[in-house]
């Protein structure tokens, strides 16, 4: 994970789209026939999806899709009511440390009595298991996975003096801190500023460099051929997945929101 | 101070931190009504061990009534869950219920149980010195002592091994979940402590200030401070100072002990909700009443930056020009010139350097919205802080 500590530049040119594909065939997720409901009405409906190793995808979809849902259900923290999903293979609860997820920066109260650096270090818990305390070597990785985040002068800062973008990147932190193999991320550029969004964004490029897979549920369309290499349409069903100079088409986009979409895709 | 008041005091002082360490995690969680819930609907499970056992200091009287206290839980989020009626509501319909199945209960047996409502509500904490533990003929100090002393420290033990657990839970439970700390067994465990924490107290404290003890000292902290160590500490601190002045309050007045500590801590949180430093009800005006001036301040540099003319900037002009009172531009003119901003020559006003340097800043934060411009101003002006 060294090669992205400069991933905090405050480059404006984005990085034009990886034309490397993703890895040999090895499938980091896997979901079968995933039926989730809430109250018995189906939210996510039978979803069949792969995702490749080192990919870096897209999850997009209007309002109600169910796209946070289906990241909840991966991570076993909704209980499906049929289908099942493995992580490398095998189930979830088996592979945790592999799999780092950053959840909608709304779902938290920001309120709560704890600075930056002690949310980051959240991020540690998981290989701690229970009843054991962080330590030295928790809190040095917390403070490396600041300084990756350009978040370090603000690690003693109380979480609500933080701004929206601020934030985020201290969530983004708090997944760098797992060192996982696969990260979600539950729309991480929601309400943050343009040089957060790059931030971000060269972070989750870097991440894949280094071989990692990250699935982000995203809401910009526009940006997608940009910033994704893979992507997957849900509305409910699985409409489409694959590579985005592939699938992203006015067709699917069509499929997914319903209406004759046209957006002029720069491929 | 007799050996009773002592004992008293202590125990009042326990049942306090007892209290305030769970207390301070149902605050967090937006659920301080669910331990008025619990503090209710336990006299029925009170009841029953009371028939069973004849001692309400029993533990298994205990472990009954804080089965309620679960059930409680469990049934207002089964309510909850329907969709049909919102939290608060279906915790208006749980405790009500079974509460007045205990008091039909008391009611019914009144002959058989030595228990009234009064008791449960108010609880009889000036007689608990009269209730001895004797082992072996040995008197070793009142039962409540004993009792919330070994509930508290199982608090203590817990609250120690699981501190970790709860906080990440608490302030993120999806996290917690991905991270293999199940949210729903972090839940039901702390629920379990507190409707213990709740049966142990309430014998000396009664119904009413269980409730308090739980909510006010950990409210108090959360106006405090902002780490979650320190406000554990805080309501602490606000339980046992309740607790005690409390107790001498009642002595003074020769009233209720369980209702001159809750007075108490109801006078402790209006104190601080008055005058905690960053959070409080007169830090906050003044904070406004800053900000107010100093939005007129950037206006009013603004305006000076953007004319050159002469005109504009003569000081008894300003009032016309930017069309404030007098008291207002004298304010701004004040704040200006302490803060070096501007300099006045033969009543003509001028940008200083510093002034300039700030106007520019400003504007640019305003048009850009970066943050990292503002960390320098945020320092010195109020204006800028989130």
């Amino acid at each position: 994970m060294d090669n992205i500590k400069n991933a905090h530049s405050k480059e404006k040119t984005p990085v034009s789209p990886s034309t490397d594909m993703a890895g040999a065939g090895v499938i980091a997720v896997k979901v079968d026939d995933l039926t989730v409901a809430y109250n018995y009405k189906p939210v996510l409906w039978d979803i069949d999806l792969e995702i490749p190793e080192g990919v870096l995808m897209a999850i997009v979809g209007p309002n109600g899709a169910g796209k946070s849902t289906l990241i909840k259900a991966i991570l076993g923290i909704l209980k499906p009511i049929a289908g099942s999903v493995t992580i490398y293979g095998k189930p979830y609860h088996k592979q945790r440390s592999h799999v780092a997820y950053v959840p909608q920066k709304g779902s938290v109260d920001w309120d709560f009595p704890t600075v930056a650096l002690d949310v980051v270090m959240m991020g540690t818990y998981g290989s701690l298991g229970w009843i054991k305390r962080p330590g030295v070597k928790e809190k040095k990785a917390a403070l490396e996975a600041l300084e990756k985040v350009g978040m370090l002068p603000f690690k003693d800062r109380q979480i609500s003096q933080l701004s929206g973008g601020q934030q985020q990147r201290i969530f983004l932190a708090r997944a760098l801190v797992q060192d996982a193999s696969i990260y979600f991320m539950d729309e991480p550029f929601q309400g943050v500023d343009a040089t957060t969004e790059i931030a971000i964004i060269n972070i989750l490029k870097e991440l894949r460099k280094a071989g990692k897979t990250v699935v982000v549920v995203h809401h910009d369309l526009q940006t997608v051929p940009e910033y994704f290499d893979w992507v997957t349409f849900l509305n409910v069903k699985k409409i489409a997945t694959g590579p985005v100079k592939d699938i992203f088409n006015d067709d699917n986009l069509t499929k997914t929101y319903g209406i004759n979409y046209k957006v002029s895709v720069q491929k | 101070m007799s050996n009773a008041q002592f004992e008293i005091q202590l125990i009042a002082s326990l049942v306090a931190i007892a209290c305030a360490i769970p207390g301070t995690f149902l605050v967090l969680r937006k659920m301080a009504m669910i331990s008025d819930a619990i503090s209710h609907s336990i006299l029925p499970g009170l009841v029953v061990g009371f028939f069973i056992t004849q001692d309400l200091n029993s533990p298994l009287l205990i472990l009954l009534a804080a089965l309620t206290g679960v059930i409680t839980v469990i049934l207002v989020e089964r309510i909850q869950k329907t969709g049909l009626v919102k939290e608060d509501t279906a915790i208006g319909l749980v405790f009500p219920a079974l509460f007045s199945i205990g008091v039909i209960m008391i009611a019914k047996n009144a002959n058989d149980v030595h228990l009234d409502v009064d008791a449960v509500l108010l609880g009889e904490l000036a007689f608990a010195p009269f209730d001895r533990l004797t082992i072996g003929g040995t008197d070793i100090g009142p039962k409540s002592l004993w009792v919330i002393g070994i509930i508290l420290l199982t608090t203590i033990a817990l609250l120690i091994a699981f501190f970790k657990e709860l906080k990440v839970s608490t302030f993120d439970a999806g996290l917690s979940a991905s991270l293999g700390f199940s949210p729903v067994v972090i839940h039901y465990g702390l629920m379990t402590m507190a409707s213990i924490t709740t049966v142990g107290a309430f014998d000396a404290v009664g119904a009413i200030l269980v409730v308090a003890l739980m909510i006010a000292p950990a409210a108090c902290a959360y106006l405090l401070t902002t780490d979650l160590k320190k406000m554990l500490g805080l309501a602490i601190f606000f339980g046992v100072f309740g607790a005690i002045s409390g107790y001498w309050v009642a002595h003074w007045l020769d009233a209720s002990i369980a209702g001159s500590i809750a007075t108490m801590l109801g006078v402790v949180f209006f104190l601080v909700y008055l005058f905690a430093p960053s959070k409080g009800l007169i830090a906050v005006m003044y904070r406004e009443k800053r900000q107010r001036i100093e939005v007129l301040l950037l206006t009013f540099l603004l305006h000076l930056k953007n004319h050159s003319e002469v005109e504009e900037r003569h000081v008894n002009h300003l009032n016309e020009h930017i069309n404030w009172q007098k008291v207002k531009s004298k304010t701004v003119l004040d704040l200006a010139l302490k803060n070096n901003m501007i300099l006045i020559n033969n009543k003509i006003v001028s940008l200083t350097e510093k002034g300039d340097e700030f106007t520019s800043q400003a504007i640019d934060y305003i048009i850009t919205n970066e943050d990292a411009q503002i960390e320098d101003m945020k320092k010195h002006f109020f204006l800028f802080r989130g």
